[in-house]
């Protein structure tokens, strides 16, 4: 029931949202079709507006997007004429969403054992060195790891190609450099789980009961330590599954990141509602299903 | 143990994504595809591959390979050669070319190509529905502006004819000493009318797409490649050197130049696409070429306010400019300062000297116009826009650069404004600035394509400048067939744009740059269009 309100709950939420960016997008000064050769003849202006309706009153455009909507089509770019906004996501998304996966479990398979044996051997060398890896990662912005990978990795020791994306080869830099920022975010999250989880009272009773402290960290505080872990792996999903433009710009790869940006900086009205409303729907799923996961890991949790 | 038994879960989800993510790799790996013969970075994603839709030079560079006009550039020179129609007959009044056809023109999908083709493909690009920005390209065929313009509908009284199966009939308004150049543009190329009338905008994406150039389009994938495969029914395919040409969207001056370092390109071909703090140093190199096109750097002022209506003022701003400073400090790929606006090298033509640097003249001119050493001179503001690429810099260090030598020269302050280059452009066409950064690259090789523009009203004029003599000379000078006469009266009119009235500044004449090894890549000229055909281009085979 309390899953069913909340998708119900999820469509005024998008309308709104619809509203607001169609709006706003079109609030803003400029629009797709000025460039620096002005056509021959103002007419030659008015023919393209009509063309997409620009020239109607915004209420009366926004009514004819929502009808397209409804059937499911976003419209078409204003950029890239021959190009449907359900083309540029259908192109776009599966490869943003494959290098967001990669990051993602990238981010993860380092991140969690990472912040779990920082907290294990907490207050000695180890638990510094990593905590201090786990710093430095979040510190360094990925417009900066990214280019040193290329450099390193890429450019001197040839391991990996520069750019683009086509092998598994061309996928390996672009996740480490999405993923690294979240390494030390989920290493960081996770120890801070581990030391509390550690403190609390059942951790104390197993001990009481004799139970090796090696068990005791893995069977008792870790799957506790993980909840939020797991409630900041929705929000970290949405952000890494619409792909990011730096690292799709430096790698040049063909995801939708890219065209998030770029489209609201050339005007292009569809795309960036189109998009908005994208990434809308992606962060309310991926909430839900943070949530959901969360009633399966902690059966204290109970929706009401 | 309960909460182990629910951890459980977090195993299972795990090895889920580890397959899932294995999945997607073997995926990624499956997608197997030849090699290229040749791979090229051409910039940005292209907007269209409709020529009659694109208006930017790097798109136009890719749609040629795809579709031929009546004309077509060679290689070398990039002069309008034939094309589609083996020869031409021009009226001697210059106002009626008729083209004759070559008669094994065929679609790659093996239809006949027929002069009705042509006609389809003029109109269409004419037709308001199409709303193409360039259809300007088109007004000098009778009517074609009426038409364009709603003024009238009926497409038969435009003059455009195919009088039979091989043969184009084109009336002109005026002679147009260029139309031969026009021919060989995007925008008039010839282009399928039957897949557009079936599958409407998006023609492009047929799965058998009829094209009429030397390539036809294997694969358009966006953000990640274009590639060309040869059309074995062009009809001077025995001359296509390359089978399969991959073009790549990049946007990025360092990733083009590592991808171009470590060999997975052959070329790269846009002078945005250097990396500017590597100018200096790559461009000693032997792979890198650099050389003066059709393109002109300059500034506009408003002249509907005042101080810059009047020409002491701007005349006195204008010799205050050291131009030898900015190309030498700031753009630092070998530009060649201007005085004039249509660069040296256009044909038929040799541009007027312009003015010079002399800061005592300026003060002059500057105190007679009733601002002795700047005293009283309001402030003012220059408008640029925050570009992208490697040029990107520019526009805000030509900025700066100005803003100091007119306070050391002329005692005046000046204030500097970006904008979104989304907002510039409309900002400039209102006259919503004082002065604005501008730049022009020739569509076509003929000083019109520079000095029609600042005839009274043209929508690319935004200077509110309007000087009747200027429009009467440039009029003239289009409706004149003898090319001394035309390059007289051109000469006329660009003195008084650059040496008399100045509404405009032009600082220095662009160079193309582009990369690849000559040992490698054979088939590349420099050209004052900076064009280079994709049919004549091919690479060196390595020895086994």
């Amino acid at each position: 029931m309390y899953f069913l309100r909340r998708i119900l709950f999820a469509i005024p939420l998008l309308l709104v949202i619809s509203v607001l960016a169609f709006v706003l997008v079109h609030l803003a000064p400029g629009g797709p079709f000025d460039s620096e050769r002005k056509p021959a003849s103002p007419e030659i202006e008015r023919n393209i507006k009509a063309k997409y309706h620009l020239d109607e009153p915004i209420w009366k455009q926004y009514g004819r997007y929502l009808g397209d909507l409804l059937h499911g089509d976003f419209g078409v770019s204003l950029k890239y004429r021959n190009h449907s906004v359900n083309d540029i996501i259908a192109q776009g998304l599966p490869v943003s969403m494959l290098l967001g996966g990669l990051a993602f479990c990238f981010a993860t398979a380092v991140g969690v054992p990472l912040g779990f044996f920082t907290a294990a051997r907490r207050g000695r060398w180890p638990d510094y060195l990593g905590s201090f890896f786990a710093v430095l990662a979040v510190c360094i912005p990925s417009f900066v790891v990214a280019p040193a990978l290329i450099l390193i990795f890429a450019m001197k020791l040839k391991w990996f190609p520069v750019a683009l994306w086509s092998t598994p080869w061309h996928m390996v830099l672009p996740s480490i450099a999405l993923g690294s920022y979240f390494v030390g975010k989920v290493a960081r999250i996770m120890r801070e789980g581990m030391l509390t989880a550690a403190q609390s009272e059942f951790v104390t009773a197993a001990r009481a009961k004799g139970l090796g402290e090696t068990a005791l960290l893995l069977k008792h505080a870790f799957p506790i330590a993980l909840l939020p872990v797991v409630s900041y792996s929705g929000p970290m999903l949405a952000d890494l599954l619409t792909g990011s433009f730096i690292i799709e710009n430096i790698f040049q790869i063909p995801g939708i990141g890219v065209f998030l940006v770029n489209s609201s900086l050339n005007r292009d009205y569809t795309v960036v509602v189109g998009l908005s409303l994208l990434y809308a729907m992606l962060l309310i799923a991926l909430n839900l299903a943070v949530d959901f996961a969360y009633t399966w890991l902690d059966p204290r949790v109970k929706y009401e | 143990m309960r909460f182990s038994g629910r951890a459980r879960w977090i195993f299972p989800l795990a090895r889920f994504f580890f397959f899932a993510a294995a999945l997607a790799l073997a995926a990624g790996c499956s997608r197997h595809e030849p090699p290229a013969d040749l791979t090229i970075i051409n910039n940005v994603e292209p907007e269209s591959l409709d020529p009659a839709i694109i208006v930017a030079q790097a798109d136009m560079r890719v749609v040629s390979g795809l579709f031929e006009g009546l004309t077509r550039l060679e290689p070398v020179a990039a002069r309008a050669v034939p094309g589609l129609a083996e020869s031409w007959d021009i009226s001697p009044d210059g106002k009626i070319y008729t083209f004759h056809l070559r008669t094994n023109l065929l679609w790659s999908t093996g239809e006949p190509i027929t002069s009705a083709d042509v006609v389809y493909s003029w109109i269409r690009a004419l037709d308001p529905k199409t709303a193409s920005r360039y259809a300007g390209q088109l007004y000098y065929l009778k009517n074609a502006e009426e038409f364009n313009t709603g003024k009238i509908t009926n497409a038969a009284l435009v003059g455009v004819s195919a009088p039979d199966k091989f043969t184009v009939r084109a009336e002109l308004k005026s002679p147009t000493a260029f139309f031969l150049d026009l021919c060989a543009f995007p925008t008039l190329a010839v282009v399928p009318r039957q897949a557009i009338e079936k599958y409407g905008d998006h023609w492009l994406m047929a799965k058998q797409l009829p094209v009429s150039g030397a390539f036809q389009l294997a694969a358009w994938r966006l953000n990640d490649k274009i590639r060309l495969k040869k059309n074995l029914r062009y009809w001077d395919a025995t001359n296509t050197q390359s089978e399969i040409i991959d073009i790549l969207p990049v946007g990025s001056p360092n990733t083009a130049l590592n991808l171009y370092e470590r060999g997975q390109v052959d070329i790269v071909w846009d002078k945005e696409l250097i990396p500017s703090e590597l100018m200096d140093v790559l461009l000693q190199r032997a792979d890198f070429h650099s050389f003066t096109y059709l393109g002109t750097y300059f500034f506009r002022f408003n002249v509907t306010h005042k101080p810059f209506d009047d020409p002491r003022v701007r005349k006195a701003l204008a010799l205050a400019v050291d131009k030898e400073r900015i190309v030498e400090k700031i753009t630092k790929a070998g530009e060649v300062i201007t005085g004039h606006l249509v660069p040296a090298g256009t044909r038929n033509y040799t541009p007027p000297a312009g003015l010079g640097y002399d800061p005592v003249l300026a003060r002059k001119l500057l105190a007679e116009a009733g601002y002795p050493g700047g005293k009283g001179f309001p402030r003012f503001e220059y408008l640029f826009n925050a570009a992208a690429g490697g040029g990107g810099k520019i526009h805000e260090n030509v900025a700066i650069e100005l803003q100091q030598m007119w306070r050391d020269e002329l005692g005046i302050s000046m204030e500097l404004r970006q904008v979104e280059t989304q907002v510039f452009w409309g900002m400039q066409s209102r006259l919503d600035y004082q002065l604005s950064r501008s730049s022009w690259i020739g569509d076509y090789n003929d000083a019109n394509t520079f000095l029609g523009m600042f005839v009274t009203g043209d929508g690319n004029n935004e200077t509110g400048w309007s000087n009747p003599h200027y429009d009467e000379l440039v009029h003239a000078a289009n409706e004149e067939t003898d090319l001394t006469r035309r390059e007289k009266l051109f000469q006329q009119a660009e003195t008084i744009l650059v040496h008399d009235e100045l509404p405009i500044v032009p600082l220095y004449i662009y160079v193309g740059i582009n990369y690849f090894d000559t040992n490698k890549v054979l088939g590349i000229w420099e050209n004052v269009l900076d064009d280079h055909p994709l049919r004549s281009i091919r690479k060196i085979k390595a020895k086994l």
